[in-house]
């Protein structure tokens, strides 16, 4: 018996979405083994990771805290993939978003009006923007690769960060810690429920439908899309790769600014060294588990919110490190791009018969 | 040993080299293979002849491994064999050469036949043999030039040459001269004898009857995915195999001869454009003007900056100056595709996929690709015109007689010739003022040919100046009013067809009216 891959005449429409369903299967069964190694019943760890996070309104409205980050990014990236553009910076995009965006409240503090949120909110994408615009920059003009430029730009905006709240921007009344002055009133988003769930959310609820409909409905989606497809056959419709890739990281990095920004005047109340556990990181796996479709990411990103929650409820009941999230996570991600070479490929059995006369591999 | 001792040697113990059995290949609920069975005896050049669409490629790829037939049997050497896939094919002595070989420009001849050996192999003993097989077989190859200095031909070479140093029993060739100069296409076929003399089958495909009927000792006549006749071409007329390929006799072409030239719509004057990278060809002053209604084709070895003269044209690269390209009496040197379809300029580029259309969209959607923003266009506000998009392409696909399993497939899985006659017409539907067309029928069956270089002359007789570009001179002798020759980035003058003969258009093709060359314009003219 023998195992073969054949090539597809045509991509199956079924296969890309039935692979992310494929992944987070294998996910879950190589989790549970991982769980059993460590000597723990791997159904009740499962069951405190994956599900008991999503029994209680409270654990619900946390999700979304969690999730909505991971979206709006998730979306902004997705666009990215699509177009061949490689955005892994997301993470350093949101912290120059939440560096900027806080300007207003740390160096204007007495300001209080409707203004003040509405700055913060567009000084906050504007910095996410620009900060991705320097890969995009050095892309069109040196032909630099982005996926190493927009990574290694992370670290840059992480230590800023560090160093202006250690310095410059250090809460002169915080007893030294390494914060800044803490937000109030109109420098914070409205909340709702319990007071948790923030505007955040709505943005990216709002930003996914809008670019579902730019992607389904528009010529600039058809752009995106014919550029990552075949980027010969976009010059030949009279669309520039230069503008793409600079479009395509102004508007993911803008969107990370903002979530960025909403993290900072959200859950956070103040700027401290660390903005995000990894939101701009994990948005990635949003990305592709969402099909790189903006809908898709919607769900993706409350399924990698629940990876989060569980971490944290596996690191009190189990005793187990949060780094387990990150460990659910990489699989997740390595398990959809093997499945994803069944959208041009399907998987053949060959049997006895069929292979005689069929010299070995 | 000789070529019959081989024969009858062989025929002892095996009849046949190669059955394939009654096969039946379907996608779906599309039969691209309907009870077809070939038989190869060794040593014969088998021909394979059938339209786009056919079912000569699919019956290829199963021969080769590529795809596994829905029923029906291989046999190899009187045994039932199941080739897996390309590497299996090659063990059993199964050489393939494809229409579209693909190697590294950037490595050396023998580093890119060593990358497809199947072991680690030593390069300087390769290099040994890849000189001692190409002399043997009189295919001229060095093994340590580098791919991106070579020409077409030369690089088949090194695809035929990969094939050999594997021994094959059967050399499968796809359109091999589709991409050959004459010369480099009679040399080939010597080889091919040769190789045959030596008891090697090789099972032969083109579209190209005249060189079937003088190569091929036999040839197998597909149609719609059926074996319509097993003929000895020798015995056969290009007329009468191409009934057998089409199923009626060809549509032979109306080319009136245009009405006196009248005013020119594309203007071309002094453009200049330096080489784009290592291996682009500079574009030299060039000078020329298409006037409504008629033809003008462009002769030319492949590489001597067609592609090049193509990108400018479109827009796709842009002039120095305004002025270098006029339609209609306005500059558009320096504006970009969509501006100049917007002037009623189409383009047709030679690369189908990824060019021309995008391989995994829908038909529809490869409608919206050159037509988004010209003729009213399917983008108003942005927003994306999807039901103008599927008209477009029902409307399309029926004029021109584009063959698919379902309504709007994606571009990948049609055959090259049904591809081709969705592009053409995708911008003929247009009906623009000015078309610019680069191989209008490269890798083309016969129907469908005929039926592009029709819409081309109709066309230009409905009022509209058509350029085309083209390495097949028949073709060009075929629909134009007016020939002119580049070579080297140099364009000759344009020549009305009627004054110029094949040994004249060689002689330019060869260079003969570049500015550093020997001849003088006049003397070709």
């Amino acid at each position: 018996m023998k195992l073969i891959l054949e090539k597809r005449q045509e991509h199956s429409q079924a296969m890309a979405y039935l692979s992310p369903v494929i992944a987070i299967a294998l996910t879950v069964v190589i989790g549970g083994i991982i769980f059993a190694l460590r000597g723990l019943n791997p159904f009740e760890a499962l069951f405190i990771y994956f599900i008991e996070p999503v029994t209680t309104l409270w654990s619900l409205e946390e999700l979304a805290v969690k999730a909505a980050p991971l979206v709006l990014i998730g979306v902004g990236l997705a666009i990215c993939f699509t177009a061949n553009v490689w955005n892994i910076g997301a993470e350093g995009q949101l912290t120059a978003g939440a560096l900027l965006g806080s300007a207003i409240p740390i160096l204007f503090t007495g300001w209080q009006s409707p203004l003040t949120l509405v700055a913060m909110l567009v000084l906050g994408a504007v910095g996410g923007a620009l900060f991705a615009a320097i890969p995009a920059l050095l892309k069109n003009r040196f032909g630099a690769n982005e996926i190493l430029t927009s990574l290694m730009l992370v670290y840059v905006a992480q230590l800023l960060l560090d160093w202006l709240v250690r310095g410059p921007w250090r809460d002169p009344k915080g007893f030294n810690f390494p914060k800044s002055v803490t937000f109030e009133d109109w420098q914070l988003l409205p909340t709702f429920g319990d007071g948790r769930v923030h505007l955040g959310a709505v943005f990216a609820v709002i930003a996914a439908l809008v670019l579902a409909v730019v992607m389904a409905r528009t010529l600039k989606g058809f752009e995106v899309r014919v550029i990552g497809n075949a980027p010969r056959a976009g010059a030949f419709a009279g669309f520039s790769r230069n503008k793409m890739v600079l479009f395509c990281f102004l508007l993911s990095g803008g969107l990370a600014g903002l979530a960025g920004i909403c993290e900072v005047a959200g859950p956070g109340g103040h700027l401290q060294p660390n903005v995000s556990p990894g939101y701009g990181f994990t948005a990635i796996i949003v990305a592709f588990l969402g099909r790189l479709n903006p809908v898709g990411v919607l769900f993706a990103g409350v399924l990698l919110g629940i990876s989060y929650l569980g971490g944290e409820a596996a690191q009190v009941t189990l005793g187990i490190s949060d780094k387990m999230a990150q460990v659910f996570q990489g699989m997740l991600l390595f398990f959809i791009l093997a499945c994803d070479t069944l959208i041009l490929y399907r998987i053949k059995l060959l049997f006895g018969s069929q292979l005689r006369q069929v010299p070995a591999e | 040993m000789t070529t019959k001792s081989v024969k009858t040697g062989t025929a002892a113990s095996v009849d046949y080299l190669l059955e394939a059995r009654n096969i039946v290949k379907k996608f779906g609920d599309f039969a691209a293979n309907d009870d077809v069975t070939l038989k190869l005896v060794p040593g014969e050049i088998h021909a394979l002849l059938g339209e786009n669409g056919a079912g000569k490629s699919t019956l290829v790829k199963i021969i080769y491994g590529s795809l596994q037939p829905t029923s029906g049997e291989l046999r190899w050497m009187d045994t039932v064999t199941v080739v897996a896939n390309p590497a299996a094919a090659r063990k059993l002595g199964i050489g393939m050469v494809f229409q579209h070989f693909s190697l590294f420009e950037a490595l050396t001849v023998a580093e890119n036949i060593a990358l497809a050996m199947p072991d680690d192999v030593d390069l300087a003993e390769l290099s040994d043999r890849i000189a001692k097989v190409s002399v043997e077989y009189g295919l001229p190859l060095e093994p340590t030039a580098l791919v991106a200095d070579l020409s077409v031909g030369e690089r088949q070479r090194i695809e035929i040459v990969r094939c050999l140093l594997q021994e094959p029993r059967l050399l499968i060739m796809d359109e091999p001269t589709a991409v050959l100069t004459p010369q480099e296409a009679d040399q080939l076929f010597v080889t091919l004898n040769r190789l045959a003399g030596e008891g090697c089958a090789v099972l032969y495909i083109s579209h190209r009857l005249e060189e079937v009927k003088q190569l091929c000792h036999d040839a197998t006549i597909l149609r719609h995915g059926k074996v319509v006749a097993q003929v000895d071409p020798q015995k056969e007329t290009a007329a009468s195999l191409a009934r057998l390929m089409v199923g009626a006799d060809v549509h032979s072409i109306k080319a009136q001869k245009a009405a006196k030239a009248k005013s020119p719509v594309l203007e071309i004057s002094d453009l200049s454009l330096p080489a784009d990278g290592p291996f682009g060809v500079a574009l030299k002053n060039i000078q020329l003007d298409v006037c409504e209604g008629e033809i003008v084709a462009i002769a030319g070895v492949a590489g001597n900056g067609q592609s090049e003269f193509f990108d400018v044209l479109s827009g796709e690269r842009r002039c120095l100056t305004e002025d270098a390209v006029k339609i209609s009496g306005a500059a558009c040197g320096t504006a970009g595709v969509t501006a100049r379809r917007q002037m009623s300029a189409a383009f047709v580029p030679e690369e189908r996929l990824g060019h021309g259309a995008v391989p995994g969209f829908m038909l529809s959607e490869n409608v919206i690709l050159t037509r988004h923003s010209s003729d009213g266009g399917m983008a108003r506000g942005g927003f994306i015109n999807q039901t103008a998009a599927r008209d477009i392409n029902t409307r399309v696909t029926e004029r021109f007689d584009v063959r698919k399993a379902k309504a709007d497939p994606e571009a990948r899985p049609l055959s090259g010739g049904n591809l081709q006659k969705f592009v053409v017409g995708r911008e003929l539907d247009r009906n623009p003022k000015v078309l610019v067309v680069n191989q209008p029928t490269w890798g083309v069956d016969a129907g469908a040919a005929a039926l592009i270089r029709q819409a081309l002359i109709d066309l230009a007789r409905s009022g509209a100046c058509v350029l085309v570009i083209s390495q097949d001179l028949d073709e060009i002798f075929e629909v134009s009013d007016r020939i002119a020759v580049i070579s080297r980035g140099e364009l000759s003058q344009a020549y009305p067809a009627g004054d110029l003969t094949l040994e004249q258009i060689g002689l330019m093709m060869a260079g003969a009216h570049e500015t550093g060359g020997g001849q003088s314009r006049e003397a070709v003219a």
